[in-house]
C-alpha cells in the first residue's frame, strides 16, 4: 500500500525546511589580520564578512561623545551580491540597515569605558540570499567580541515572517520576496532583551506574536554558534 | 555558587557567579549574578572572580612606561601614537627646558621614542614624558605590536622569558606596556626575536609555554639551550 501524505501540519518549505528550522549555519571568528575583530558567516546562500575597528581614535569632533564612545556601522553589499549586478555605493535601504544595526549592538557594549574614541564596524555582504540584515548583526557581534570590546552579552539576529499563509523561522529570498511578512529580530540572550524588531507586511497580533516567538527561538540557536566560533578560534589546547 | 573553573575560556555575556563572589576585571554584575564582558580566561582569587582578556587596546596609565612613534610636530609639542585609543603628546618644554628651538631638530616625524606616560587628565589627553632611566630616542631596530594584556607573558615571571630570548639571540629588547616591543641586533636574529615574540603572542593563553618557546629558539638558532628550572609564569600576574 502506498500512502501519498500531502500537506500535513509540518508541511516543507521550498527548500525542504521545516517551518520552525534555520539555514546551514556557519560562523569562523578572527579571519582578517589587519582588523580588530572580525568574522565571516554563512547562513544558507548568504557570505558575509564584518570587521571591527577600534576602540581607536575619533577625529570627528561633532560626533564625538566626552562620556562614552561612540560606534559607527557601514553595511554595504558587494555588486556582485546579488543576481543583477548592483549599484556600488550607500543606497536607502543599506543607510537604514547601517543604521539599525548600530541601534541593534549599541545597548550590548560597555561604551562608556572608552569615551572620546570610536567604534567602527564594517558588513560586507559578498553574496545576499535573504536576511543579510540579521546574519550582518550576528557576524558584527562576533567580530566585537573578537576585538576584545567588553559587551553586556553577544547580540543575535534571526528572522521570522509569513510565507504561503504560514509563520515560519528565517527566510530565505525567495520565501522573502513572494512572501507575507518579514519580522526581523536581533536578542541579547541572556537577559532577552529585544535590541531589533523590524515589521514588514502584513500580520495579525495572533501571527506577529507567534513570528517573534519563532525569532526569538531561532536567535538562541544561532546565539550557540555564536559561542562556538568565538572558543574555536582559541582552540581546545587551553585549560 | 561559582559556574566555571579557574583558567575556562568565557565569551561576553556568559555566567560566571553570582552574588557570593566579587566582581574584578571583564566582569560585570546584573542581577545577582556575575558575568563576564569579554572574551577571556576566568581568574578567581580567593572570592573575587575576574576575566582576562584575550585581546585588548591599552588604554594610558599614568606611570607605564611605553612605545610611540611620532605623528605630528606642533608649535610647542610633538604628538605622539602610542598604539591606543588615545594619542599621546609631549611637550618640548620636556627636552629643553626653558629654552626655545626648533623641535624637529630634536624629533622628526617617524622616530621612536620610549616615553613615561606623565599623566592622563579628564578629557584623556595623554601626557608623556622622557625623564628618567633608559627613556629616549631609539635609532635602528624593528618594532613589533602585541596585546597589551600579553605584556607579562611575554616578559614572565621576573623577566625569565624575555631573558631567554635576549640571551638567544643576543639582541637588545624594550617591551612598552602599551603592547609595543622594540628589537634591535644582527638582522637575522631580529627575524628569529620577532618570530618567538608572535609565537608567545599567538599562544599567550596556554600553558607550558615556556618549554615551547625554548624549543623554538633552539631550533631556530640550531642548538640545544639547557632548560633552566624556570616556574611557569602565571598569565594573571
Amino acid at each position: 500500500m502506498v500512502i501519498i501524505i500531502t500537506n500535513n501540519s509540518n508541511s516543507l518549505r521550498a527548500d525542504g525546511r521545516k517551518f520552525d528550522e534555520l539555514r546551514p549555519l556557519k560562523i569562523e571568528a578572527g579571519v582578517l589580520e589587519k582588523a580588530d575583530g572580525s568574522a565571516y558567516l554563512e547562513i544558507g546562500g548568504n557570505k558575509i564578512l564584518a570587521a571591527v575597528y577600534g576602540p581607536r581614535e575619533l577625529h570627528v569632533r561633532r560626533i564625538m561623545r566626552p562620556d562614552m564612545s561612540v560606534i559607527r556601522c557601514r553595511y554595504n553589499m558587494a555588486p556582485f551580491s546579488v543576481g543583477e549586478r548592483k549599484r556600488p555605493g550607500p543606497d536607502r535601504r543599506s543607510i537604514e540597515i547601517s543604521k539599525i544595526t548600530a541601534d541593534a549592538l549599541r545597548p550590548a557594549i560597555f561604551l562608556e569605558k572608552f569615551p572620546r574614541s570610536t567604534i567602527d564596524v564594517f558588513i560586507e555582504i559578498l553574496e545576499a540570499e535573504g536576511g543579510t540584515r540579521c546574519a550582518g548583526i550576528t557576524a558584527a557581534s562576533v567580530a566585537l567580541a573578537d576585538a576584545g570590546i567588553p559587551m553586556k552579552d553577544l547580540v543575535v539576529s534571526c528572522a521570522a515572517g509569513k510565507a504561503d499563509g504560514n509563520v515560519i523561522l528565517d527566510l530565505s529570498e525567495e520565501e522573502d520576496k513572494n512572501g507575507e511578512a518579514d519580522v526581523p529580530v536581533a536578542i541579547m540572550p541572556r537577559s532577552g532583551g529585544i535590541t531589533l524588531l523590524q515589521t514588514d507586511g502584513h500580520l495579525t497580533p495572533d501571527e506577529f506574536d507567534k513570528a517573534l516567538d519563532l525569532a526569538i527561538e531561532g536567535c538562541k540557536k544561532i546565539s550557540e554558534e555564536q559561542k562556538k566560533a568565538i572558543i574555536n578560534r582559541y582552540g581546545e589546547e587551553n585549560g | 555558587m561559582i559556574f566555571v573553573e579557574d583558567k575556562a575560556l568565557v565569551v561576553p555575556g556568559d555566567v560566571l557567579a553570582d552574588e557570593e563572589y566579587h566582581t574584578g576585571r571583564g566582569t560585570f554584575k546584573e542581577g545577582n549574578n556575575i558575568c563576564s564582558s569579554l572574551v577571556g580566561l576566568v581568574a578567581i582569587r580567593d572570592k573575587k572572580i575576574s576575566v582576562i582578556p584575550l585581546q585588548s587596546k591599552y588604554i594610558p596609565k599614568r606611570g607605564d612606561v611605553v612605545i610611540g612613534e611620532v605623528t605630528d610636530i606642533r608649535f610647542s609639542m610633538w604628538n605622539l601614537d602610542v598604539n591606543s585609543p588615545y594619542s599621546g603628546f609631549l611637550p618640548a618644554s620636556d627636552v629643553f627646558g626653558k629654552e626655545k628651538r626648533d623641535l624637529n631638530k630634536a624629533f622628526n616625524v617617524g622616530d621612536v621614542l620610549f616615553l613615561r606616560v606623565v599623566d592622563v587628565d579628564e578629557v584623556k589627553k595623554v601626557k608623556l614624558g622622557l625623564k628618567g632611566r633608559g627613556l629616549g630616542k631609539f635609532r635602528g631596530g624593528i618594532l613589533i605590536y602585541i596585546t597589551p594584556t600579553k605584556v607579562p607573558r611575554l616578559i614572565g615571571k621576573k623577566g625569565s622569558m624575555i631573558n631567554m630570548i635576549k640571551d638567544e639571540t643576543k639582541c637588545d629588547i624594550i617591551v612598552g606596556q602599551n603592547g609595543v616591543v622594540w628589537v634591535k641586533g644582527d638582522p637575522k636574529m631580529e627575524r628569529v626575536a620577532e618570530k618567538v615574540i608572535n609565537m608567545i603572542e599567538d599562544q599567550a593563553h596556554t600553558s607550558g609555554l615556556t618549554d615551547r618557546v625554548r624549543n623554538m629558539l633552539s631550533e631556530l638558532l640550531g642548538k640545544e639551550i639547557e632548560a633552566e628550572e624556570v616556574p611557569e609564569p602565571d598569565i594573571n600576574e
